[in-house]
């Protein structure tokens, strides 16, 4: 039979591979790097690398240095449970990073959690993903923060009709729809139309044309980058003149490449602005183009924090033990990142300031940061 | 002969169990890849029921998985707590629930397959590929199987002894079928429609059973898959998925069981053995570099393999057909 054979194979494969050496610490990171979301992983992947490298210049940590181990999701469901038990089981990992796409880290918190590993995921912002159990941690807002703030925001301009038009297929978009909807019409205001759409939609007049004739005063379209360039665009060809609301799955390479000044006037929550004056946030975005040549978006800046945060919690465990580890990563407070002060809730979640962005003359400009 | 393949069956529902008890050791990475393998084994084979036997292209078995796999879910999660945490009834609930999203897939299968089935070739493979997105959507809608946030909370069921158990019994239904007198009519269908029902075949039959049973499989594997990742999302059930599967049944051969299986485990482990093979400290660093680009280099053996052996690997050359 073939059984046996496989299982031969599979032993000599295991006994090939890597030896590991003792004085590092290994961390483990599994990211999107390829498929659909490969921006999103691309970009934290890249702040995560950056982070490890400067904590490994300045001498690492408890006298180690760490070792980064990433490994490619392909932007597939069932990857990260395989990949997250490789880290667990072959690469030693004394940590988890990872992911930014909320569906990936559910998929792999449940893991983390059975082998007692401490996971940091930088930008999954569904409320459920620290829900999993007391070993996994975030380092973003999570989606009901960004459909508050949006709403703040809307009730400050005056705005009383906003129409919502939400991808359904992406909980990220249901989540903050949900949350910007029980705010708004809590405070007074109205919601005079909810459309749908799903993500690789290419025409969205039918919508629009719907929301045009109820006549809003801006329209909340928290989608990714993708489709939010061609929603503005055929927005205003069918003549709809009100600004658009989102949310940090705006940023994106491709957004005014496509919209071109179709956003002018529109605003979006967000985690970070390369605009923010701060010496550590321009040190920061220094350092980045010097090293990759690009400017750093929200991911680079969480994927960074979110190593930041996890070197800090292993010096301040003194020890890479699981549990001494989750205890340190949990007594996180007035971490100084990137992405602003972070302190870490009883949930397991951060509470920080968001940032609100707006486009003008077809670019990003930094307009206010907005604490909880 | 019928006994024969009855012993073979015992025999390696035996090894499994052994296997099961065995292995349960081992690293969860490779255990997680020896589920995967099994998952791959009854997804591929019990397509080839249709694609390789039968000679009908489905591009829709991640859409039956997914039924299955959320059927059986579903049964899990709301009725799990009846029976309590006891050992048996857990395990009872469970393979119970895999039978249920074998049957609901089945059912999906029968209502897919009755009225497309009469369409051939090319215009079957895009109404397959429509009910797989029809069903991703109709998940992505209903809040109680998580829409599009997904389902997770499942109990870890899946060990390898079923996974294993089901893939012997796929590969066991499969190949009796076919080689049974009545199973003749899968072939003929593929072989020649127009002369088959000439003979008499009803062809529409023969080929809506066959859907039926390979939607009941990947069901079955569908709900193994679940309840091993404990968390399913409507994303992992499309088209890609699909095309993964079909990959497995060309790769190993159209209508070769073994090929097919072949196909499947090398197919499964493939990917994370080039994982692998970048971290060689042996291999010159170049060498390394062109591992990093895995899936590139994956793509180019299928590229490799397809250019010569269009047939398949095992395409032409039927290990069973010896025995029949």
């Amino acid at each position: 039979m073939l059984r046996p054979i496989f299982l031969k194979a599979l032993a000599m494969l295991a006994s090939v591979s890597a030896v590991l050496a003792q004085d590092e610490i290994v961390i483990g990171e599994f990211a999107s790097l390829t498929g659909g979301s490969a921006s999103f992983g691309q970009s934290s992947h890249k702040g995560t690398e950056l982070a490890i490298e400067e904590i490994n210049r300045a001498g690492g940590v408890l006298g180690k240095k760490l070792k980064l181990i990433t490994e490619d999701d392909q932007s597939m469901a069932g990857q990260p449970a395989t990949i997250v038990r490789k880290l667990i089981a072959q690469d030693k990992a004394a940590a988890i990073l990872g992911e930014v796409a909320s569906s990936k880290s559910l998929e792999a918190a449940p893991i983390c959690q059975q082998n007692k590993i401490p996971m940091i995921t930088p930008a999954s912002t569904n409320p459920k993903v620290t829900e999993v159990g007391d070993y996994i941690f975030r380092i973003c807002f999570i989606d009901p923060f960004q459909g508050t703030v949006m709403s703040k925001f809307a009730q400050s301009k005056g705005w009383k009709k906003i129409a919502v038009l939400t991808d359904v297929k992406q909980d990220y978009s249901v989540g903050l729809t949900e949350c910007f909807i029980r705010d708004f019409t809590a405070n007074g205001g109205e919601i005079v139309r909810e459309q749908k759409y799903s993500s690789g939609d290419k025409d969205f007049k039918p919508q629009l044309t719907s929301i045009k004739a109820a006549k809003p005063d801006a329209i909340f379209v928290p989608g990714y980058y993708g489709e939010v360039a061609l929603i503005a665009k055929q927005a205003r060809l069918l003549g709809i003149k009100v600004p658009l609301l989102g949310g940090d799955g705006w940023v994106g390479d491709s957004l005014l490449k496509v919209a071109g000044n179709a956003l002018d006037g529109s605003f979006f929550s967000c985690h970070f602005s390369a605009d923010d004056q701060s010496p550590k946030v321009q040190d920061f975005v220094k350092k980045y183009r010097e090293k990759y040549g690009e400017t750093p978006d929200d991911m680079a800046a969480l994927g960074y924090d979110s190593a930041m945060i996890l070197a800090e919690a292993i010096k301040r465990a003194g020890t890479t033990e699981p549990e001494k580890l989750r205890d340190a990563i949990a007594a996180t407070k007035d971490h100084d990142g990137i992405t602003g002060r972070i302190t870490l809730d009883a949930q397991r979640n951060a509470s920080k300031p968001a940032v609100i962005m707006t486009i003008d003359n077809g670019g990003f400009k930094f307009l206010e940061t907005v604490t909880p | 002969m019928l006994e024969r393949t009855k012993i073979l069956l015992l025999a390696s529902l035996l090894l499994c169990g052994l296997a099961s008890w065995g292995l349960g050791g081992i690293s969860p990475y490779y255990y997680d890849i020896l589920i995967g393998i099994g998952i791959n084994i009854i997804l591929a084979v019990s397509l080839n029921l249709v694609n390789g036997y039968t000679g009908q292209f489905s591009l829709g078995h991640a859409g039956f998985m997914a039924v299955g796999a959320y059927a059986s879910s579903w049964l899990t999660l709301t009725f799990g707590y009846i029976l309590g945490t006891h050992a048996t009834g857990t395990t009872f609930m469970y393979v119970a629930a895999l039978l249920a999203g074998g049957i609901g897939a089945a059912v999906a299968g029968l209502a897919v397959g009755i009225p497309s089935l009469r369409l051939r070739g090319d215009y079957l493979a895009i109404v397959t590929l429509g009910f797989n997105e029809i069903i991703k959507g109709i998940i992505q809608n209903a809040e109680p199987l998580g829409a599009q946030r997904g389902l997770g909370g499942m109990v870890q069921h899946t060990n390898l002894f079923w996974t294993f158990a089901f893939a012997a019994i796929t590969i066991y239904v499969v190949l009796n079928l076919v080689h049974s007198t009545y199973g003749s009519g899968f072939l003929a269908v593929r072989d020649d429609e127009i002369a088959a029902e000439a003979m008499g075949i009803n062809t529409t039959k023969y080929k809506v059973l066959a859907f039926t049973i390979g939607a009941f499989f990947a069901g079955v594997a569908g709900g193994l898959y679940a309840h091993y990742k404990q968390f399913v999302h409507p994303e992992g059930f499309n088209f890609l998925r699909s095309v993964d599967i079909v990959v497995m049944v060309i790769l190993g051969g159209m209508g070769s069981t073994f090929g097919v299986v072949f196909a499947a485990i090398l197919l499964t482990i493939l990917p994370e053995w080039l994982r692998a093979v970048s971290d060689y400290p042996w291999l010159p660093e170049w060498l390394r570099e062109i591992a990093e680009n895995r899936m590139i280099l994956y793509s180019l053996l299928l590229i490799i393999l397809m250019l010569t052996r269009p047939q398949g690997l095992f395409g032409g050359i039927s290990f069973s057909k010896k025995r029949a």
